[in-house]
């Protein structure tokens, strides 16, 4: 082989290469993307069955359960215009509080109630993950009723 | 008063670094030494009065002086003086203060160290240095000012996160610094060599030890985050794949690409271009990273809008330094011209490809980490990437890199051969593929990617004593001791580091293989056994701290009957944020860690307890260390010293002639 061919050569192995490495990144970009959405949005069937995806909004006061092996947590996730019912095993983070916002992932399940497989607390000492504050904007922007007992500011 | 003073210093401070970025680099291209010598003294001037500016900052967390606006914001009266010391880079201003500190620090490091760089090529590179720190200054004194005063004065401060107050605080941000900025000096030497036009082996050989510098310093810097993370958080991770972390793991892949590109520049006079691209590449992330984590952007893209003078600042300066640097590389690239030709089977060949992985790795970092709040920013909804598709992405990029990483320093510059080198590492790769088979059996649990963790760690250890042992044939020497000490530094250098990457890869495995975790509803006296260690809980009391109340709990562990270890976890409240936390208690083993953590308070003084066996953890930050005291050792090596102690004697001699050009 000549030079330049030779030079063909290489530069043809590192444009596969590079091309196979871009597919694998992408590929793997696609199928690990968490989409994003509020109780609403939940509540309006938006929402993907059967992949994963993040809620958030506020924990509603009052709504926090414990079952007797002390692990299991039920809570209601709220925009303030709608509720969704969200079951966890395991442990809370410290941020965790009722009347707090709170991001969670994991999947809806058949009676509508979404399986948390983690519960997300951003360390940050102004404590809103900024999509909660976000759900709860959007609902209120949207019109819908507020149950007039929590104020939240939306930064 | 003593605020004002340090905003005077800093003000100052600008109008010097303005000098140092014009004088000496004007000087330089008309070839005027008289304004070339500007660089030095103003480079020293600057540390000064940063450093002033720095120790007035820090007199006013001491004597907590609540008058400051960021003194109010990030401490407390009941904060120990050590955190409030360390809460000078708790936030944003204070952490650019840092920043510019530690810059002026490399550019007198560069004054002092750089006697053997021709006069031209210091000038430009402090004048660079001045440059950038020309625009951190002007960001602090037009939107971050850390001594802005708060009138009426505070009562009280509203105090550090207590997440930041830990010892890790007080030293990891520095280290990290260390490196982020030190990465400023490779970019510096870069630029010069682009205004200057010269860009040989001489200039890798000057650049390299300090690029080798700040990345040890990186390295040492990333792997304390990840270990504060560990024990910090409670949840017994090491790695996230969080933004915050990613920023600061970016420009480690760039610069680590960086040091294996100069090398071949150094050692070759090839990818000269390439070194000089990297150079940019590592700075602009740094950059990127700096104000990724302390500009608020990650918590939400908003910020910028409720703040839009500190964002778009930012986004000018970004623009500014990668634009400009790229443009000045577009223009004055083409004169650096090519390197000699290599065979793609050669040392040259794998260092290209160990780059191009790196620098793909980078490449899927970036993309992960700015896409979701591209999408934000642009309000197409939020979205965020899990540790999934890091994890789907770095194995099979990083796995052809480290295997490679065996064979590269065996193969021979220009041309290898490919039939030599595999019979030559036929040995080395029997005993991987063998021991990578057999060994996960032995332990317990067979799955794939086990295999190829402990391949590629065994991997690079055979690799390396093939390596040494072949040096050791060639080097000439009666003893064998006398034959090791022959060997260069910067061997060692390499090779130590190199084992430091196996060690981490043998961490990672080990942990992601064995781990086992258990969340558990413990009742006083009740026991739960994870990995083999029995775990009895024995209640909690209450303990209070200088500004906090805990619930410290009591944890015997013991191991087939016989005693281990007591272990002290806590859940504290921290009075003036009212915030909750947990601190873990660990304990470290060379071939374990146990990791215990409380969750929540039950009925009856039972907790919820989170359990874990982590074996080999301690291995990954082990594998950092060693890879950090690798480049060290590499810098140490005598061709820089020669270099350094040619230039004592050089000095009379260049004094006596600058004078004569000056008179």
């Amino acid at each position: 082989m000549k030079p330049r061919h030779k030079r063909f050569v290489f530069i043809g192995l590192g444009l596969a290469a590079l091309a196979a490495g871009a597919m694998l990144v992408l590929n793997a970009f696609q199928s690990n993307l968490v989409f994003f959405f509020t109780p609403t949005q939940v509540a309006n069937a938006e929402a993907p069955k059967g992949r994963g995806f993040r809620i958030g909004g506020m924990v509603e006061n009052g709504s926090l359960t414990r079952e007797a092996d002390g692990l299991t947590v039920h809570f209601v996730v709220t925009d303030m215009a709608k509720r969704v019912p969200v079951t966890f095993k395991g442990i809370l983070p410290d941020l965790f509080k009722e009347g707090k916002g709170v991001v969670a992932q994991g999947q809806l399940g058949a009676d509508g109630t979404f399986l948390a497989s983690e519960v997300l607390a951003k360390h940050d000492e102004n404590y809103m993950p900024p999509e909660a504050a976000d759900a709860i904007a959007k609902a209120k922007a949207a019109g819908a009723q507020s149950s007039g007992t929590l104020v939240v500011d939306p930064r | 008063m003593i605020p004002e003073i340090g905003h005077y210093a800093l003000i100052l401070a600008l109008c010097v670094a303005v000098v140092q970025g014009i004088v000496p680099i004007y000087g330089a291209a008309v070839g005027d030494s008289a304004l070339m010598s500007v660089a030095k003294p103003a480079a020293r001037g600057q540390f000064l009065l940063v450093l002033l500016a720095f120790c007035c900052l820090g007199y006013a967390f001491a004597v907590k002086d609540f008058s400051v606006l960021y003194v109010a914001a990030t401490s407390n009266s009941q904060l120990p003086l050590h955190y409030r010391l360390a809460a000078i880079w708790g936030a944003h201003e204070g952490s650019l203060l840092l920043w510019v500190f530690i810059l002026t620090i490399w550019m007198v490091a560069v004054s002092f160290f750089s006697t053997h760089l021709p006069e031209a090529m210091r000038a430009r590179i402090l004048g660079v240095m001045g440059l950038v720190s020309v625009g951190f200054l002007l960001f602090m004194l037009t939107v971050s000012n850390p001594f802005e005063r708060l009138i009426p004065a505070a009562f009280d401060g509203r105090d550090l996160n207590p997440l930041l107050q830990d010892p890790g605080m007080v030293i990891h941000p520095p280290m990290l610094y260390m490196g982020y900025v030190g990465f400023s000096v490779a970019f510096a030497f870069a630029i010069a060599a682009l205004l200057g036009g010269t860009l040989d082996a001489a200039w890798a050989r000057w650049s390299r030890p300090w690029t080798t510098v700040a990345w040890c310093f990186m390295t040492v810097g990333v792997a304390m985050g990840s270990g504060w993370a560990y024990y910090e958080l409670g949840w017994g991770g090491w790695w996230f794949w969080d933004p915050v972390e990613n920023a600061s793991f970016m420009p480690w892949l760039a610069g680590t690409a960086l040091i294996h590109s100069l090398a071949v520049t150094d050692k070759r006079g090839g990818f000269k271009a390439w070194s000089v691209l990297l150079a940019i590449m590592a700075f602009s992330l740094s950059l990127l990273g700096t104000f990724l984590v302390r500009s608020g952007v990650l918590t939400s893209v908003h910020a910028f809008a409720t703040d839009p003078k500190r964002g778009l600042f930012i986004l000018v300066f970004l623009a500014v330094v990668i634009g400009g640097s790229l443009i000045l590389y577009a223009w004055r690239v083409p004169r650096v011209g090519l390197g000699g030709g290599f065979s793609m089977l050669s040392r040259e060949g794998m260092l290209l490809a160990n780059n191009v992985l790196l620098v793909a790795a980078l490449g899927s970092v970036l993309l992960g980490t700015l896409y979701p709040l591209f999408l934000d920013a642009l309000d197409l909804g939020k979205i965020s990437v899990g540790p999934p598709y890091f994890d789907t992405v770095f194995v099979p990029l990083m796995t052809p890199a480290i295997f490679l990483m065996g064979i590269g320093p065996l193969a021979q510059w220009k041309k290898a051969s490919l039939p030599e080198l595999a019979v030559r590492l036929r040995w080395a790769f029997g005993v991987s593929v063998v021991t990578a088979i057999t060994l996960p059996f032995i332990l317990g649990q067979w799955t794939p990617l086990i295999s190829l963790g402990l391949l590629l760690a065994i991997w690079i250890l055979t690799t390396a004593a093939v390596d040494l042992r072949e040096r050791l044939t060639h080097t000439d020497g009666s003893s064998l001791m006398g034959r090791l000490a022959a060997l260069p530094r910067a061997y060692w250098g390499m090779a130590l580091a190199h084992c430091g990457v196996a060690l981490f890869i043998v961490g990672v495995t080990m942990v992601k293989g064995f781990e086992v975790e258990q969340d558990v509803r413990m009742n006083v006296g009740e026991t739960a056994t994870v990995g083999g260690y029995t775990f009895r809980f024995d209640g909690t009391e209450q303990y209070r701290g200088p500004n906090y109340i805990a619930a410290r709990g009591t944890i015997h562990v013991s191991q087939g009957g016989r005693d281990v270890t007591v272990m002290y976890p806590e859940k504290r409240r921290y009075f003036v944020q009212n915030q909750t936390m947990t601190e873990a208690a660990i304990s470290p083993g060379l071939l374990r860690d146990l990791y215990v953590s409380l969750g929540e308070p039950l009925e009856n003084g039972a907790w919820s307890v989170r359990l874990y066996h982590k074996p080999f953890v301690d291995w990954i930050w082990g594998g950092c260390l060693v890879m950090a005291l690798g480049g060290v050792l590499a810098i140490s090596d005598r061709r820089y010293r020669l270099a350094w102690r040619r230039k004592v004697s050089d000095v009379p001699a260049s004094t006596q002639m600058a004078r004569q050009t000056v008179s």
